[in-house]
Order: structure tokens, then C-alpha cells, then sequence
């Protein structure tokens, strides 16, 4: 897993992707932008991160879940 | 070896929908839908740890700027492990302090290898031929180059299809032998008798109404 490391916690570029999500971005294009990773990066990780339950997907774009807005405030990253 | 060949089956072919994977790569689990939207160089190495792979990698890390500028991604493919490749590219990096930026398929079931014709079992059974795939943003394949496994790509040559490619879905001409951007570019022949006699009065460089050429 590129997002989630073994452990369980996000990976710096996780972590990335999820702060995205959390200011409100939604669409791939957007949260490859903010975060400074590549467009193919950002697809395959919010998909990671969404079989993970830490983002919902909806169509095109994806928000931050609940267990992912937990994640987030326990990451140190 | 018979086998092998069974198993090759169809060889993709230019102008064709390049064929849909998803594989393990040393940034995670990665689609070909993944790289829509984006121009994609797929290339395959025979082997992890071996000199001209490792010539090969550098250089392709090299162009790797002038590709982005182009936006273009690579993706490097081989039937070893993960962890061959994870080895591989932080040994490179170790010894000659070149990252290797782009992600790298890990075949090792050689699913990848097969849609894409890349075992060729007169060269090797069980490794891939040097395979270049260039892939457009609505994932048509493009280009196909094939090398042996004794011979290391040449970059120059790469970015020069790329360039070739790019402007001609820009402008709608073809590109002459040797053609490097900044050089006159074909313009396409006439179809039909009357636009032929037109074209020798267009003000283009003409040999003749089949080949004549235009600075863009």
C-alpha cells in the first residue's frame, strides 16, 4: 500500500491526501495540485484510502470520512 | 517454448487501445486508467540488477524532466519482485546518486508482460524484451519499439517521437526523417486530383504536390 503503511498509519503522501480532503478539495486534479504529487499518485491513493474507510468516494471526487478525520488528528506526519 | 507462444496470443499494435492493467508497482497498486489524461511511456527491462537496465534506468531518470515538461509518465515494468525492484532503485540511487523518480511494475506473473507482447522466447522465456509502449492521454497506443536485450535504448530518440507525436496531434502534419522540433514539417498529401493542383500554388516548399513541407 502506497497510502497506508503496514501499520496501519498514513504515509507522508497519505497524510498529504488526506490534509487535502480535509480543506475541502475533492476532485483528483485538485489534490494533485495541493498536494505536489503526480496526477497518477493521487487516483491510486484516494482509492487506497477509500477501500481503507478514510475517504468516501462520490463519482469523480471524494471527501474525508469519519474514520479518516479521526486518522488525521492522531497522524503525526 | 511452444507454450509461451500460446500464451502471447495477441500483440498489441499501434493505433490500438493500449490494454487495461492493474499491477503491483513500487508506489503501490497502480491502473493504466490511473495515467489518463497524461501521455504514458510503459517500458520493460529484462531484469532487475543488471548493467544495461541499470544504464537504461539512469538515462530514462535523466530525460524524466524534459518528459514532465512534455507531460509525460513513465512506468517501468519487469517480471521481478517489489522488493528486487525497491533493492534495485536504492542501490542506484546508493551508488550513483541518481533517484529513480518514475514507478515500476512488478510482473512477476507476467500478466503486464503478455497483454503487451513483451516476452519474445527467441531472445528470452522467462525475460521481457526492451519494450517501449508510448501511450497518448486517451490511451491509444502509439508507438512500439522493441530492442533486444544486448542493446540500451536511446533517449534522444524517445523524446524525439514524443515531440513528433505532440506536434502532429497539435497541427495536424507528419514529421520527415531526422526531424527535430524547430524543423520543417510535412504537410499531408493531397487526396484527390484537384486539391493536388492546388497545393503547388499554397506557398509551401514543394518537391513535388505529394511531399511538400512548412515551417510552423
Amino acid at each position: 500500500m502506497a497510502c497506508i503503511s503496514p501499520d496501519g498509519k498514513p504515509t507522508e503522501s497519505g497524510t498529504k491526501m488526506l490534509r487535502a480532503l480535509k480543506a475541502g478539495l475533492g476532485a483528483p486534479e485538485e489534490i494533485a495540485k495541493e498536494a505536489g504529487l503526480p496526477l497518477f499518485r493521487v487516483r491510486s491513493g484516494l482509492r487506497e484510502l477509500a477501500e481503507a474507510g478514510l475517504a468516501d468516494q462520490s463519482g469523480e471526487k471524494y471527501k474525508l470520512s469519519p474514520k479518516g478525520i479521526e486518522m488525521l488528528g492522531t497522524s503525526s506526519t | 517454448m511452444e507454450e509461451i507462444k500460446e500464451q502471447i496470443g495477441h500483440m498489441p499494435r499501434i493505433g490500438e487501445p493500449a490494454p487495461a492493467f492493474e499491477a503491483v508497482t513500487t508506489h503501490g497498486m497502480l491502473k493504466l486508467e490511473d495515467f489518463k489524461g497524461s501521455w504514458l511511456i510503459l517500458f520493460s527491462h529484462p531484469a532487475d540488477f543488471t548493467p544495461v537496465c541499470t544504464t537504461e534506468f539512469i538515462a530514462f531518470s535523466e530525460i524524466y524532466p524534459e518528459l514532465q515538461k512534455r507531460g509525460v509518465e513513465l512506468l517501468g515494468l519487469s517480471v521481478d519482485s517489489v522488493s528486487s525492484h525497491i533493492a534495485w532503485v536504492r542501490n542506484v540511487e546508493e551508488k550513483t546518486k541518481v533517484k529513480i523518480p518514475f514507478p515500476i511494475i512488478a510482473d512477476l506473473n507476467k500478466e503486464v508482460s503478455l497483454a503487451y507482447g513483451m516476452i519474445h522466447p527467441g531472445q528470452s522465456k522467462t525475460e521481457t524484451v526492451r519494450c517501449v509502449f508510448i501511450i497518448d492521454p486517451n490511451q491509444k497506443i502509439r508507438t512500439i519499439l522493441y530492442y533486444p536485450l544486448t542493446t540500451g535504448r536511446n533517449m534522444d530518440e524517445i523524446l524525439r517521437i514524443v515531440d513528433a507525436l505532440q506536434t502532429t496531434d497539435k497541427n495536424a502534419v507528419a514529421t520527415p526523417a531526422n526531424w527535430r522540433p524547430g524543423d520543417k514539417v510535412v504537410v499531408p498529401p493531397p487526396n484527390t486530383q484537384e486539391m493536388a493542383e492546388e497545393r503547388l500554388k499554397q506557398g509551401y516548399e514543394c518537391v513535388d504536390w505529394y511531399l511538400c513541407k512548412k515551417k510552423l
